[in-house]
C-alpha cells in the first residue's frame, strides 16, 4: 500500500495557513423576528467569537437589516462562517469587509475620564488630536465623543487610560462600501 | 351596528376563514396526502377542520418523534415532503430528535405545531415552551406565524424552503388564536414568496474541466452521497450512464445506497468506516475522486490527513458550505446533483471519441480492485446451525429482491449488515439514519414508507435494542393496516456500544446487554400484529415467507449469534488503508488518540 504523500494537485488548493486573522462580516438580512438570533446563534454555536456586533433597519422599503460582526479566525474557518451565513434564509448576502478593497468602517466610543491637574490637560489635548468631542464636563470628569475606525478608537483608548479613563461604551463597527455601488 | 356594516361583515365571512382552514387549503395546494401528526389543545382547531375534509389522510402516531421519523420515510421513499401535525410544548420538544435527524440527512419536511395564544406567549402557560428558540438549530428554517393573513403565504413559502437547495426540515409554529383568526386565502402562485433559496446553473467552463480530469484519469472513482438521491430518479440514471460512459468505478455513502445498482461490475459497494475493502482501498489509492452529492463526512474519511492523499478531487454539492468543510477540494461544482450530472454527460458525449484506447487506460486500475475484491472482505463464518446476522440478511434479501420492496433500519450493528448485505438496485428504496444516528428512526419510518406505497413489501431491519425506543408505533400500524414487517435481528446485546467496548475498551461491557427483553412475539400479539421467531437457520427461510405473506404488522424476532462484530472496520483515528478484517480481536486495535473519537 502506497505511502503517505504529499498532495499532488495540480489546481490551486485553498492554502492552510493556519494564522488567526480578524474579520469584519456585512450581513444583509430580511428584517423580521429572531433573523438576529439565528445569526448570532449560528456564529456561536460553532464556537466562532464574535468581538463586536452592530444591528439596524437600513432599507425600509426593501425591509433590509445590516448586521456587522467583527469575527476572528483563520482563513478557512472564516469562509466556513461565511458560507453557513449565507444558508440562512432571511440572509440576503454576506460581504467580508475586511477583504474589500473599497470599504469603509467607523466606530463610535463613548470615554470617561475621571483626574486632575495635569493629567486633565493633557487628557484634552489628546481628544482634540483625535478630533474627540467633549460632551459633558465636571469639575473631575470629562466624556469624549470618538469616531473613527476600530484601530483609531484603539488608539485613543490606549492613551487615555494613564490620564484616568474609567469607562468605554462602543457602538462596535459600522461599515459601507465606497463610491456609487450599493452592497 | 349599522345595516352596511353589518352586511360588509357577513360578505367578509363567506370568502375569508379560519386559519385552520386557510392551513388545510394551502397543504391541499402544496399536493399534501397524507399527514403524520398527534394531537393536543393547541391545535384542536387544525383537528377540527380536518374533521370535514377526506382529501388529507391523518395517520395517529404514538408519539411525536415517531411522527417526524414517519413523515422522513415517507419523504425520503417517495422525494415528496413530508408533513408533520404536533401540538405546543411536549408536542414539539418531542418532535426535536426528528427534526434533528431529518436536517443532518436533508430530508424535507414541514412540520406544524400548535403554540398557545398570542396574548399567553411568554406567560409560561400551560404546555408552553420556546418552540421557535428550541428548534432553530434543529430546522433548515422555522416560522412563529402571527398572523391568519400571513398564514397562507407563510406554507407556501415552507414548502418552498423544505424542497428547494438542500432539503431539511421547516416548522410553522402556530398560535391558537391564529388558527380562529379569520382571513383571505393566497394560492401559491399568487403568494409572494422571497425567492430564498436559489440554485446556481452548472457552469460550462466548470464542467469542461471536470470532464477533462476524467479524460485524463488513470485511477478514477465517483464517491455518491444522499445528493444522488435527493436529486431525483432522473439524477441516479443519469450517474447510471455516465459510470459506464467513463469506465470508472463507484461507491457510495450509506446514504447514498441505490442510486447506483448494487451487482453492477463498477460497483465497489458502500465506503467507510465499515464499508469494503474494495471501495476504500479505491478512495485511498485514486488520482481522481469525483463527490456527488457527499460531505466527507467523519465516517466516511477516517483520519483526516491520511485521506486520500494522491487524488485531485471534484466535488458536487448543492451546499456551499459543503465545499472545503473538511476536505480541501480542487474543483467544486456548486449545483443541483441531477444537472450537473446531466452536463458532465453531455460534455463527456460531445468529447468522446470512441477511442478504444480509452478502456486501455483504466486496465491497470481495474487490476487493482479486482485484487482487492478478491479479498472478500464482507465474508464471514456461516458455519454451524445458529443464525449469523449477515446470513439473515442475505436471506432476507435472496427471498424479497423480487418483489417491491423498501428496507428501513435503525441504528447499530444490524444497520450495517443490512448496507453490506442486502443489495438496493433503484433509489428511493433505503431510508436510514446516517447523519443523527437515530436508534428508533426505523419503525416509525416503515409507517410512512408503507403509507406512501400501500402495496410495497417494507421491512425495518431492526435491532433488539433500537427498536424498543420506538416500539409503540407497532399500534399505529395495527390502527391503520398498515402490514409493515419488523425483522429484528435479536442479539441480547446494544450490538454496537459491545462492539466498541470490546474493541476499546477491554472487553468490559458496561451495561450494554439487555437483560429482560420481552418476548416480542407474544408483544406483536399484544399489539394485534403478528409474531414470527427463528432460531435456526433450518427454519429461517419458511418464517421469512410467511412474514412475507401475512397482509399484518410483524414483528420478526430473529434471534441471531450474540457477539458478531461488524467487518471491516476502520478503526477511529485510522486511515482507510487501515482496516480491520475481522478475525480474532486483540483489543489494541485502536490508539489512544482514536479513542477520543465518536
Amino acid at each position: 500500500m502506497s505511502t503517505l504523500n504529499a498532495s499532488q494537485s495540480v489546481y490551486p488548493v485553498t492554502v492552510k495557513q493556519e494564522e488567526y486573522r480578524e474579520s469584519i462580516l456585512a450581513i444583509i438580512v430580511d428584517n423580521e423576528p429572531g433573523v438576529l438570533s439565528r445569526v448570532v446563534g449560528l456564529i456561536s454555536a460553532r464556537g466562532y467569537n464574535i468581538e463586536s456586533l452592530t444591528v439596524a433597519e437600513t432599507d425600509e422599503e426593501k425591509h433590509t437589516s445590516r448586521i456587522t460582526v467583527v469575527t476572528g479566525g483563520t482563513p478557512s474557518k472564516i469562509d466556513q462562517i461565511k458560507a453557513q451565513l449565507g444558508r440562512l434564509v432571511p440572509v440576503r448576502r454576506v460581504v467580508d469587509i475586511s477583504e474589500e478593497k473599497d470599504s469603509l468602517e467607523r466606530e463610535l466610543a463613548l470615554v470617561k475620564i475621571s483626574s486632575e491637574g495635569e493629567a486633565r490637560v493633557e487628557a484634552m489635548r489628546t481628544a482634540d488630536i483625535f478630533r474627540a468631542r467633549a460632551l459633558d464636563v465636571t469639575q473631575a470628569s470629562f466624556v469624549f465623543e470618538v469616531t473613527g475606525a476600530r484601530e483609531k478608537i484603539n488608539a485613543f483608548i490606549d492613551l487615555m487610560r494613564p490620564l484616568g479613563l474609567t469607562e468605554v461604551s462602543r457602538t462596535g463597527v459600522l461599515s459601507i462600501r465606497r463610491g456609487a455601488e450599493k452592497d | 351596528m349599522s345595516i352596511e356594516t353589518k352586511a360588509k361583515t357577513d360578505d367578509a365571512t363567506l370568502i375569508t376563514k379560519p386559519g385552520a382552514e386557510l392551513l388545510l387549503d394551502a397543504l391541499e395546494e402544496q399536493g399534501v396526502e397524507v399527514i403524520f401528526g398527534y394531537p393536543g389543545g393547541a391545535v384542536l382547531p387544525i383537528y377540527d377542520a380536518l374533521y370535514a375534509r377526506d382529501t388529507i389522510q391523518h395517520i395517529l402516531m404514538r408519539h411525536e418523534q415517531g411522527a417526524v421519523h414517519a413523515a422522513e420515510g415517507y419523504a425520503r421513499s417517495t422525494g415528496k415532503v413530508g408533513v408533520v401535525l404536533v401540538t405546543s410544548g411536549p408536542g414539539a420538544t418531542n418532535a426535536v430528535t426528528g427534526l434533528a435527524d431529518a436536517l443532518l440527512d436533508s430530508i424535507p419536511l414541514v412540520c406544524i405545531t400548535g403554540q398557545v395564544a398570542r396574548p399567553l406567549i411568554g406567560t409560561d402557560a400551560f404546555q408552553e415552551c420556546d418552540t421557535i428558540g428550541i428548534t432553530r438549530a434543529c430546522t433548515k428554517h422555522n416560522y412563529l406565524v402571527t398572523s391568519a393573513e400571513s398564514l397562507p403565504r407563510l406554507t407556501h413559502e415552507a414548502f418552498h424552503v423544505a424542497r428547494n437547495g438542500r432539503p431539511g426540515p421547516v416548522l410553522m409554529d402556530i398560535p391558537k388564536d391564529v388558527q380562529f383568526e379569520k382571513a383571505d386565502y393566497v394560492s401559491r402562485n399568487d403568494a409572494r414568496t422571497r425567492n430564498c433559496i436559489v440554485v446556481p446553473a452548472p457552469v460550462s467552463r466548470d464542467i469542461q474541466q471536470a470532464v477533462e480530469m476524467l479524460r485524463h484519469a488513470q485511477r478514477p472513482v465517483f464517491y455518491t452521497g444522499g445528493g444522488v438521491i435527493n436529486a431525483g430518479p432522473q439524477a441516479s440514471q443519469d450517474l447510471r450512464t455516465l459510470v459506464q460512459a467513463t469506465g470508472a468505478p463507484v461507491t457510495s455513502t450509506l446514504m447514498g445506497l441505490g442510486a447506483y445498482p448494487a451487482g453492477d461490475p463498477h460497483w465497489l459497494g458502500m465506503l467507510g468506516m465499515h464499508g469494503s475493502f474494495e471501495a476504500n482501498n479505491a478512495m485511498h489509492e485514486c488520482d481522481l475522486m469525483i463527490a456527488v452529492g457527499a460531505r466527507f463526512d467523519d465516517r466516511v474519511t477516517g483520519r483526516l490527513d491520511a485521506f486520500s492523499p494522491g487524488s485531485r478531487k471534484i466535488h458536487i454539492d448543492i451546499d456551499p458550505s459543503s465545499i472545503n468543510k473538511n476536505v480541501p477540494v480542487d474543483l467544486p461544482l456548486i449545483g443541483d446533483a441531477g444537472e450537473i450530472l446531466k452536463a458532465l454527460l453531455t460534455e463527456w458525449q460531445r468529447r468522446d471519441q470512441a477511442t478504444p484506447a480509452d478502456r486501455e487506460r483504466l486496465s491497470g486500475w481495474w487490476e487493482s480492485i479486482k485484487a482487492w475484491r478478491a479479498r472478500n472482505s464482507f465474508a464471514y463464518d456461516k458455519s454451524g446451525d445458529e443464525i449469523q446476522p449477515q446470513y439473515a440478511i442475505e436471506r432476507l434479501y435472496e427471498l424479497t429482491k423480487d418483489r417491491d420492496v423498501y428496507i428501513t433500519t435503525e441504528v447499530g450493528q444490524h444497520q450495517m449488515w443490512a448496507a453490506q448485505h442486502f443489495h438496493f438496485m433503484e433509489p428511493n428504496r433505503w431510508m436510514t439514519s446516517g447523519g443523527l444516528g437515530t436508534m428508533g428512526y426505523g419503525l416509525p419510518a416503515t409507517l410512512g414508507v408503507q403509507a406512501a406505497h400501500p402495496d410495497a413489501l417494507v421491512i425495518d431491519i431492526a435491532g433488539d435494542a433500537s427498536v424498543q425506543m420506538t416500539m409503540q408505533e407497532i399500534s399505529a400500524a395495527v390502527q391503520h393496516d398498515l402490514p409493515v414487517k419488523i425483522f429484528i435481528l435479536n442479539n441480547e446485546y446494544l450490538g454496537m456500544v459491545r462492539q466498541w467496548q470490546e474493541l476499546l475498551h477491554g472487553g468490559r461491557y458496561s451495561h450494554s446487554y439487555s437483560a429482560s427483553l420481552p418476548d416480542f412475539v407474544k408483544l406483536a400479539e399484544a399489539y394485534g400484529g403478528v409474531g414470527y421467531r427463528a432460531k435456526t437457520k433450518q427454519e429461517l427461510d419458511g418464517k421469512i415467507m410467511e412474514m412475507i405473506n401475512v397482509n399484518k404488522p410483524v414483528i420478526f424476532d430473529c434471534c441471531v449469534t450474540k457477539e458478531e462484530n461488524v467487518f471491516p472496520m476502520i478503526p477511529s483515528g485510522a486511515a482507510h488503508y487501515d482496516m480491520l478484517m475481522g478475525g480474532a480481536v486483540t483489543g489494541d486495535e485502536i490508539s489512544d488518540a482514536g479513542k477520543v473519537l465518536v
